[in-house]
């Protein structure tokens, strides 16, 4: 039975916004929000009773009166770009889960590209979304109440189309501003992104709030991968610190094709990033890779499950958590190894440094195999900072806050720079510089 | 320079200096030759300020100061330098950033102007070239994968760059073959000077013949047994420690 309190005010939330929500006139999005909607009354919110949420509990939303977001043209006088001018190539602004045109830079796009907004979409050309939207979270909406939410609720998000053989060169920035009102918001943004075979892109997302408010970003991804192209997806949540956000991914991958990712987060107060990724034809490859830094009383869970459907797949899997304070890092990740998924490869690991007695880590790798002649393997570890190499950098005379930053710095650089997408590595690792230089003013201040 | 008086340290609960009095004077090489567990790697983490090393009796003065009061980076930054007997391994640091990191530091502390990237490898290239280490030990990350002899050759060239007035040779010799022995020799040579003094530990004479001592200590059982020329070390090697080892039981 799902706990009724904290679920009743997304209920009414739907039947109060649903004759306004963007496609109301789709048959087919009707349906898709019905269903959504009946799922997630029957599910409710996840609670720790669920084995999938057994470590984080969603019981802080019950004590904040969400309102739902509304497309608003607040002025921004410094957008939170990662990349820097010239870098980037095209980029979509979404302010409370809005799109934002006059943000945005989605001019010039090269013929075969069709990157925008879902809401405008929705509207000017719903029938190339039906055939994908809402189909790739299907395999386990009934599992995943708050992908379920989010179809009910999608309002906008974003949408990349690539059609057969197209490359696109430079990295789609995509930036999601939060945290902008004076009460507490709620949105549910939903992206799609679809590479049709042959084509490859870049896409980095950047989560960020530039006030202190309250909000909820319950996330919604759906990614196709097709055959032969290379999908490299970057993401760096970076919410206020009182920011919820939660995200439900599901991503298909196709014939020799690769999925290659990268999920960043130092902030919200909880987080909890949820990817699924099935890799349904032989060559199917997958590096689903991570950092998170967390400090305070931040929690921030990571929840994974590869599904090897066919044979000849390929995934590894590399999560880095540094933890400080009272934080709270959670990983759990699932490897599925079909009956006929023969000749795979299967690497996970997690691995998290404590900054503090009282930081939690807590790692559930799972490994499910149903096929006889597989290569997998997972390990997790949990430790302090290595003093030997602490105390040969302060021989040298750095001084210990430096070198345990370095030491910081080195540990998730190692896997940041793992991923394909080189060019991307200064961003990411201008993040994580971030974080370390916010630690050094909360330490002297 | 260095004044060591009645220095007692345990580990883990267990006294391995038993009482230690050691003066170094501006300019002088001093050896420290000994056993194995005689305590002299113990001295030289004492010295250089390790965790895990509790001095329970004495003191050090270095210039005057208390030595024992400070972190080790401050000794590192007034000019006290160890050379590890086992060079740590630090992955994902390069090895280039790591020294200029260092050199900053301590440059900082000494209320110099920092080095930017194009100052520090004009530096960095010439002692490189002194030392004969190969350019590719300086991209790699902080003695990840080097052999020992690397090891050993990074470790010299770290002085060389931080130019300490007190350099700590732990075992720097161990592990390497004539010529890396010579190489690094000519580097600890190089910086002598009338106002820079070393304590080289070592449990072979053989160092001894490239870094000519002017003063040789042998530590048994965490105390001084003997003190004396460049000639005593050449009569351990002869004699061995057996004596050493007897009288201090």
């Amino acid at each position: 039975m799902p706990d009724s309190s904290l679920t009743r005010p997304f209920l009414d939330s739907f039947e109060a916004s649903r004759a306004a929500l963007p496609g109301a006139g789709l048959d087919w999005l009707a349906s898709l929000r019905e269903t959504g909607i009946a799922r997630f009354a029957e599910r409710g919110l996840p609670s720790p009773r669920l084995e999938a949420w057994k470590y984080t509990s969603l019981g802080p939303l019950g004590k904040v009166d969400f309102a739902p977001a509304r497309p608003d043209s607040i002025s921004i006088d410094h957008l939170p770009t990662l990349l820097p001018h010239g870098q980037g190539g095209h980029r979509l602004v979404f302010v409370d889960g809005y799109f934002r045109a006059d943000l945005s830079r989605v001019d010039d796009l090269p013929e075969g590209v069709e990157l925008g907004s879902l809401a405008a979409l929705l509207t000017s050309a719903p029938d190339g979304l039906s055939e994908h939207l809402g189909r790739v979270g299907a395999a386990e909406a009934g599992e995943q109440p708050l992908l379920a939410l989010n179809t009910a609720m999608m309002a906008d998000g974003f949408v990349l189309r690539l059609r057969r053989g197209v490359c696109l060169a430079a990295p789609v920035e995509i930036v999601f501003v939060g945290a902008t009102g004076d009460g507490a918001l709620a949105y549910h943004p939903r992206n799609l992104i679809v590479l049709e075979p042959g084509s490859q892109a870049t896409i980095l997302e950047h989560h960020a709030g530039i006030g202190d408010g309250t909000y909820l970003a319950n996330g919604g991804t759906e990614v196709v991968v097709g055959a032969d192209a290379a999908l490299h997806h970057y993401k760096v949540q970076a919410e206020s610190d009182k920011a919820f956000h939660l995200s439900t991914a599901q991503v298909e991958v196709g014939r020799n094709a690769l999925y290659d990712a990268f999920l960043l987060t130092t902030g919200a107060r909880l987080s909890r990033n949820e990817v699924t990724v099935r890799l349904t034809e032989a060559g199917a490859d997958c590096r689903l890779n991570g950092a998170y830094m967390l400090r305070g009383s931040q929690h921030c869970d990571t929840t994974t499950a590869i599904h090897h459907v066919a044979p000849h797949t390929n995934c590894r899997e590399v999560f880095k958590g540094v933890v400080d304070d009272t934080a709270r890092g959670v990983f759990q990740g699932r490897i599925v190894v079909h009956k006929d998924a023969q000749h795979t490869n299967g690497h996970q690991l997690s691995k998290a440094l404590l900054l503090s007695d009282r930081a939690e880590v807590d790692a559930k790798p799972e490994l499910e195999i149903y096929a006889d002649d597989v290569k997998c393997s997972h390990g997790a570890t949990t430790g302090d900072l290595d003093r030997a190499a602490l105390f040969y950098l302060r021989s040298r005379g750095i001084p210990e806050v430096e070198a345990r930053h370095m030491l910081i710095e080195a540990f998730l650089s190692e896997t940041i720079h793992a991923i394909a997408a080189q060019g991307i590595c200064p961003a990411l690792m201008a993040s994580v510089g971030h974080w370390l230089s916010d630690a050094r003013m909360r330490r002297a201040a | 320079m260095l004044e060591i008086k009645n220095l007692h340290a345990t580990v883990d609960g267990k006294e391995i200096l038993r009482g230690i009095d050691l003066t170094i004077a501006p300019g002088a090489v001093h050896a420290v030759m000994g056993p194995n567990g005689s305590g002299k790697s113990t001295l030289a983490y004492v010295l250089t300020g390790r965790e895990g090393y509790d001095v329970t009796e004495g003191e050090v003065l270095y210039e005057g100061r208390n030595l024992l009061e400070m972190a080790p980076e401050e000794r590192a930054a007034e000019g006290v330098f160890l050379a590890f007997q086992y060079p740590v391994e630090i992955p994902g640091v390069p090895n280039s950033t790591f020294l200029r990191e260092a050199l900053n530091a301590v440059r900082r502390h000494r209320g110099e102007d920092t080095l930017d990237a194009m100052q520090f490898v004009k530096l960095l290239r010439a002692k490189v070239k002194e030392l004969g280490v190969a350019d590719d030990m300086l991209k790699r990350a902080v003695n990840v994968g080097f052999s020992g002899g690397e090891k050993k050759r990074n470790e010299v060239l770290q002085m060389a760059i931080l130019e300490p007035k007190l350099a700590i040779l732990d075992e720097t010799d161990s592990g390497l073959d004539i010529d890396a022995l010579k190489t690094i020799a000519e580097g600890v040579n190089a910086l002598r000077s009338p106002e820079r003094s070393a304590l080289v530990i070592t449990h072979y004479q053989r160092l001894l013949d490239y870094i000519v001592p002017d003063h040789v200590h042998v530590l048994a059982r965490g105390r001084i047994v003997q003190s004396g020329g460049k000639e005593l070390a050449q009569e351990l090697e002869r004699s061995g420690y057996a004596a050493y080892v007897g009288e201090a039981a």
